[in-house]
């Protein structure tokens, strides 16, 4: 297994898999655990004849990938509580959203923080409202937490106390140095509430919202598992013609149009994924996916150039050049 | 990577891969007569590589990652190969396994039914399984006990008995010369020298037992043994898992189960002669 594509394709052709050897399954789990894929791989793969030991991995994994599952929506009613009496809207992200709306995105997805997005005139009141049910500060550092409040998207992470999950409040989808800067307020306005009061984005939204987290938020690491979320998310949409038709117009409002036109390109290219428009091949299109599938079947990095390169690109494109040396600087002296 | 060896471990398979030549010969050398992966493919994959690029040559220096790897984890030298092998089997267990509540004790087994002993570290949980294993009963293994959640069965992972400072000229004179690795000065842990488990224990690996005796051993005290409650038994044994929380359910089924229907005693003993009575004794009188 020379590099991650062979992952790309047991997912989008789980067929692919009867030609594996020994060596190549497990190569496969190998680069599926190091992408953070491996409870997805576990369900797109269910029913299929394949080896038994192969088969009790997969089994493992689907049965953690519920355990965060269930985790991750305890989590969420554990916000709903805290922040039920404030009376503003709490929209889950990622993870969270899609399990919680029942999404085929959500289906073996590894869960991490519980990630929310409130109105910014709200933050404080939220931010009180988390304390006071038990969340804590994890960056105890002046600094951070400073930066965090004045140039972040999100308050520093929040811990509880007692068990021991992390919470991100989001306030937009990018940092405010970002030179893009997504229609917060519409975000808020369109997203749809589900049974029990907490809310999610619309689903235009939550395609952008993927989009802008694989390009514009990150140095492409976690990007197949990204790049997975919008295939699954295109896929559950293809056939809501509002959806579909809305989608290019919203990202042009989010001012991500270019970087939807890419996204789009590449998830056609590595999942075969259903895509609402058609645009010119980028000249940048190729390092993309070599990043994209910088991964070897002993689940190491390769490509270490390329890495370092979109690493660079991602504090670039999210902070001006003198304010990047300077939180550069900042970070080298301690 | 370069070089690897693969194994299986009671019922878990493993891949090692390694930068340099020299852990996988050891590695080769002291897990010989133990089968390969089941069907080829193993559970786990373990890399040890050099820590920065230069280190491969440049007093050379593992770095113990894998599937499952701790950020900030020391690396080893590379004469501490086999030991970083070990830790990275061992990190992947902790880690990553989902397939059986994960007790962090030695087992070892007689007509079908399994003793459990578990302890904090120079408790000589480790010793003492090992000196049964050769005495007449089934070692099982000296540092993991899996537990089937659906079966509450225990699952044998007879891995390479880790003997430290002491417990190492204890085992040089009961087992054959062939069976040890290479002395380990001077690692985290101290002095360590690996043993591999006899036949029986690897020919039987496959064989899960029935638990039914847990011993919470407690080293350097005198003689005696006490009955232990059975909510302590079961906060003990969830300290002594890596993966009860990761379970969920499954892992509190599982683990209340284990505390209501096996025995558990305390025991403190003043050396390992003392100590293989007792455990005799508790035995015959609990374990029926």
């Amino acid at each position: 297994m020379k590099d991650a594509l062979s992952l790309a394709r047991a997912l989008c052709d789980p067929g692919s898999v009867g030609r594996l050897d020994a060596r190549g399954w497990t190569a496969l789990i190998a680069a599926a655990r190091a992408e953070q894929l491996i409870g997805t791989l576990a369900y797109r793969l269910k029913g299929l004849a394949i080896p038994d030991a192969a088969e009790r991995v997969l089994a493992d994994a689907r049965a953690s990938a519920e355990h965060w599952r269930r985790s991750a929506l305890w989590e969420a009613e554990a916000a709903r509580r805290a922040l039920g009496p404030l009376d503003c809207s709490v929209i889950l992200l990622k993870g969270t959203a899609f399990a919680a709306a029942g999404l085929d995105a959500g289906a073996g997805r590894a869960i991490g923080d519980l990630d929310i997005l409130v109105p910014r005139d709200r933050l404080d009141d939220v931010e009180r409202a988390l304390l006071e049910a038990g969340w804590e500060w994890v960056k105890p550092d002046p600094y951070d937490d400073a930066y965090y409040r004045r140039w972040m998207h999100e308050l520093p992470p929040l811990i509880h106390r007692e068990r021991d999950r992390m919470i991100d409040v989001h306030h937009t989808i990018l940092p405010p140095t970002a030179r893009i800067t997504p229609d917060a307020a519409a975000l808020i306005e369109d997203s749809v509430a589900l049974q029990n009061g907490l809310r999610v984005l619309s689903p235009p939204d939550m395609i952008c919202h993927a989009v802008t987290h694989l390009f514009a938020d990150g140095d492409l690491s976690g990007g197949l598992r990204n790049l997975w979320d919008i295939d699954r998310l295109l896929r559950e949409y293809r056939n809501d013609a509002v959806v579909w038709e809305a989608l290019p117009r919203r990202a042009e409002r989010h001012g991500i149009a270019r970087e939807f036109a890419r996204a789009m390109r590449l998830t056609e290219r590595l999942f075969g994924s259903p895509i609402p428009v058609v645009s010119k091949r980028g000249a940048l299109d190729p390092f993309y996916v070599r990043r994209l599938a910088a991964r070897d079947g002993w689940g190491r990095e390769t490509r270490k150039g390329l890495r370092l390169a979109f690493y660079a690109r991602s504090h670039w494109l999210r902070m001006p050049p003198l304010m990047l040396a300077e939180h550069l600087w900042r970070k080298a002296r301690r | 990577m370069k070089h690897h060896f693969d194994v299986r471990i009671g019922p878990v398979g493993f891949r090692i891969g390694s930068a340099w030549r020299r852990p996988v010969t050891e590695l080769a050398t002291l897990y010989a007569g133990y089968p390969g992966p089941d069907g080829g493919i193993a559970d786990f994959t373990v890399r040890l590589e050099p820590e920065r690029p230069w280190r491969r040559w440049l007093r050379p220096s593992i770095a113990i990652r894998g599937d499952f790897t701790l950020p900030d984890a020391a690396p080893l030298s590379l004469a501490h190969g086999l030991l970083a092998a070990e830790m990275g089997m061992n990190l992947q267990m902790a880690l990553g396994q989902r397939r059986f509540l994960l007790l962090h004790a030695s087992a070892v087994e007689r007509d079908g039914r399994a003793l459990l002993m578990t302890g904090h570290s120079g408790a000589g949980k480790s010793t003492l399984a090992a000196l049964l294993g050769e005495r007449g009963w089934r070692f099982m293994g000296d540092e993991f006990a899996l537990l089937e959640p659906d079966t509450g069965l225990l699952h044998a992972f007879p891995r390479l008995v880790s003997l430290k400072n002491g417990a190492i000229a204890q085992m040089e004179s009961e087992a054959a010369a062939e069976r040890f690795g290479p002395r380990l000065g001077a690692t985290p842990k101290g002095d360590i020298r690996h043993m591999r488990p006899n036949p029986r224990a690897i020919a039987e690996m496959g064989v899960p037992a029935r638990p039914a005796l847990i011993l919470f051993p407690r080293y350097g005290f005198e003689a005696a043994d006490r009955p232990m409650g059975a909510s302590e038994v079961f906060v003990r044994l969830t300290q002594a898992s890596t993966n009860y929380v990761a379970l969920g359910e499954a892992g509190f089924d599982a683990l209340s189960t284990l505390v209501r229907r096996v025995p558990a005693r305390a025991v403190d003993y003043p050396d390992t002669a003392t100590a293989l009575g007792m455990v005799e004794m508790l035995w015959a009188e609990l374990a029926g």
